[in-house]
């Protein structure tokens, strides 16, 4: 089938020929970051983590997501979802290929990757992630490739893979709930030390992955013969909107605790984030368009004509990918690191050659959602002919 | 026997790559050879659990400075307001980001934030403390280590090992103090001192107050203690003949933020 991301209309071309050179640039100024190190980017000894490891996590739960597609069409025979769970599984691989490379290029010794193998650490939840990242990867395309070649040859998907679609289901919260726990266990650092952190990421996920899906479905109907389906795209419209509604509730309830409860430790961190620390506060207009945005987009989804009419749909789901990911990939990182341990404040923000390194990962990514959608349009396509 | 350097390196190599590891090459070079040369040196300093005392009664700043001066210099930590040639200058904001420090000064409020009194005495808030890793004996840097890169040892001390870090900077997040800094650039045009004893770091790794374990192997004081004419003192927690016990014994001290459960074992008198 593999063939088939390799012929292509002159679009086709033109896209990819867009995100490869992206990535070009990328790898380009990667080599920069081999050569002087971690020091072109605005990370610091405060702020140890940065725009790398935010979009990792925020893809993680892009990843996750694929659960939303694959749970209601096997668990539930919702049969619907049949016709998209390929969708929703392929962007599944594409994100968690993008995760495994923003860890990579956070590395400051790359080259030691291994050694997380040859040590392995069990009380590290590193550790865990990477094996369950590594498990997710390797489900979602066994799972997607076996079913779509299935769907190519017109038999029914082999028995053997079975099991594998339903490990696939619980694996994939548990590739978001890992990730949770790799801040939520951390004694000193008071806005990530709170147990509705893995919680507050699934609800998250649950919005903005299927949220994108949404606009791919759209996307993949206009720019190609094959309708993913109205009722599809409705059903999704629905999982965004309960998730997204859960997700300011959770928010919410972390509010409530850290304000009533007064205790600095906590509070500090929001007040950085949403007023600014010591006349400090890069962050605090995009905090505040992140939450009210992604209130109001919250309420909005609750009207049915909002949510039937696709062009609303669209700016709605946009809506939602681009809050939670202001509230993941920029704030949640940051917001750990300040204020530092000693209640000081040095602000962190992403530099230039921080944000074309993203880029190119971001690209990559792309690649490889492009090149895996086209083959699974185009089987659907020779299906329908 | 003879072998040559290359001819050796080939041979623990494959031994490696087949999951013997070096030792076995030894072994396999020179049997029994190995275990001789590891016996550790008569002289060296040891303790089933070491602490640290700070007594802030008798650090003055010049002696703060000493011991930050001291260690930095046998560690080959790079001081990034004086580089080798003046044309590496950085600017000021780069020099906090990139900063790298094993002990260091900080006031009282940033030392132990969220302790801070209404009514404190006018002299402890003039009061610089020397503040370095605390050794934890519940450490959460090294519980979260993928690679077992920092670990404790046995007689508490927690260790890093530069060649084995892969720089992830979990240990960083981890850690409640601020203790470890990560080499963000190269940081050999900034070491002036051309001290032997302990290597210069790579890019792309952490490092952190190693409680001078290669001094303690030779049977020397940590350089900080060394230098600090008293103010700092080394010692065993579980002899109770020992000097720390003593000043625990008969001085009230304090701890960071131990409310944090890591159990740190700098012990500060005030
Ligand atoms: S002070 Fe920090 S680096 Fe040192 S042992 Fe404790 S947690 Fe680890
Ligand atoms: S940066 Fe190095 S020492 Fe720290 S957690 Fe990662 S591998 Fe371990
Ligand atoms: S004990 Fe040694 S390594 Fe630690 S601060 Fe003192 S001199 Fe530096």
């Amino acid at each position: 089938m593999f063939e088939k991301a390799l012929v292509g209309t002159r679009r086709y071309y033109g896209v990819l020929g867009f995100l490869l050179l992206l990535s070009g640039i990328g790898f380009f100024i990667y080599l920069k970051q081999l050569d002087f190190g971690l020091g072109i980017t605005g990370m610091s000894r405060d702020v140890s983590w940065g725009f790398y490891i935010a979009q990792f996590t925020y893809l993680v739960g892009v990843a996750a997501s694929a659960v939303m597609v694959v749970l209601p069409l096997y668990l539930h025979d919702y049969k619907a979802f049949g016709r998209i769970a390929i969708l929703g599984e392929f962007l599944a691989v594409a994100a968690v290929s993008m995760c495994m490379l923003f860890i990579i290029v956070d590395l400051g010794k790359p080259s030691r990757l291994f050694n997380v193998l040859l040590h392995p650490t069990p009380n590290s939840v590193l550790f865990w992630d990477m094996i369950v990242l590594n498990g997710y990867l390797f489900l979602n395309i066994v799972c997607g490739w076996t079913v779509l070649q299935a769907e190519r040859n017109e038999v029914p998907p082999p028995r053997w893979l079975k099991p594998f679609i339903y490990i696939a289901i619980p694996w994939a919260p548990s590739i978001h709930t890992v990730t949770a726990f790799l801040y939520a266990g951390l004694p000193g650092r008071g806005y990530w030390l709170t147990a509705i952190m893995a919680p507050r990421f699934l609800s998250s996920a649950f919005a903005a992955g299927p949220a994108l899906l949404v606009l791919l479905c759209l996307l993949v109907r206009k720019y190609t013969k094959f309708d993913p389906g109205r009722e599809q795209i409705q059903t999704l419209a629905k999982i965004v909107t309960y998730a997204i509604l859960i997700n300011v509730f959770f928010f919410f309830c972390e509010i409530f605790t850290v304000f009533y409860s007064q205790i600095p430790d906590h509070m500090l961190h929001f007040q950085y984030l949403f007023a600014g620390l010591e006349g400090k506060g890069k962050l605090v207009p995009l905090m505040w368009v992140s939450i009210v945005g992604m209130t109001i987009t919250a309420i909005l989804l609750i009207i049915p004509s909002v949510r039937k009419n696709e062009t609303t749909l669209a700016v709605a789901c946009a809506a939602v990918i681009v809050t939670t990911w202001i509230d993941k990939g920029m704030g949640l990182i940051t917001g750990g690191f300040v204020p530092n341990p000693f209640e000081g404040v040095t602000e962190y923000f992403p530099t230039m050659p921080e944000a074309l390194i993203t880029l190119g990962v971001w690209a990559i990514g792309f690649l490889i959602l492009t090149m895996l959608y086209k083959i699974a349009v185009s089987v659907k396509e020779e299906i329908r002919a | 026997m003879s072998i040559s350097r290359r001819d050796f390196l080939r041979i623990a190599g494959f031994s490696t790559l087949f999951g013997l590891g070096a030792k076995s090459a030894f072994e396999m070079l020179a049997p029994g050879e190995l275990e001789a040369k590891l016996t550790p040196n008569p002289k060296a300093l040891s303790a089933q659990r070491w602490a640290m005392v700070v007594d802030m009664r008798k650090l003055n700043e010049q002696t703060a400075e000493k011991c930050i001066e001291a260690c930095h210099r046998v560690h080959n930590v790079p001081d990034f307001e004086d580089p080798i040639d003046p044309k590496d200058k950085i600017d000021p904001e780069e020099k906090i980001r990139w900063e790298v420090k094993w002990i260091w000064k900080e006031k009282y409020e940033h030392a132990f934030p969220g302790q801070a009194e209404v009514a404190i005495p006018e002299k402890i808030h003039k009061l610089n403390f020397l503040l370095l890793c605390n050794h934890c004996d519940n450490p959460p840097c090294v519980r979260v280590c993928p690679t077992k890169a920092t670990w404790k040892r046995e007689d508490g001390v927690v260790m890093m090992d530069q060649h084995r870090c892969i720089g992830c900077r979990y240990c960083m997040a981890a850690c409640p103090y601020g203790a470890r800094s990560f080499n963000w650039r190269d940081p050999r045009p900034f070491i002036k001192g051309d001290d032997e004893s302990y290597p210069t770091r790579e890019i792309g790794v952490v490092e952190k107050c190693n409680f001078c374990a290669e001094r303690l192997a030779k049977g020397q004081l940590p350089a900080c203690v060394e230098v600090s004419k008293g103010a700092l003192t080394v010692g065993d927690l579980n002899d109770a003949k020992s000097k720390v016990r003593e000043l625990l014994r008969t001085n009230f001290t304090i701890r960071r933020k131990t409310q944090l459960g890591s159990n740190p074992q700098v012990y500060y008198i005030v």
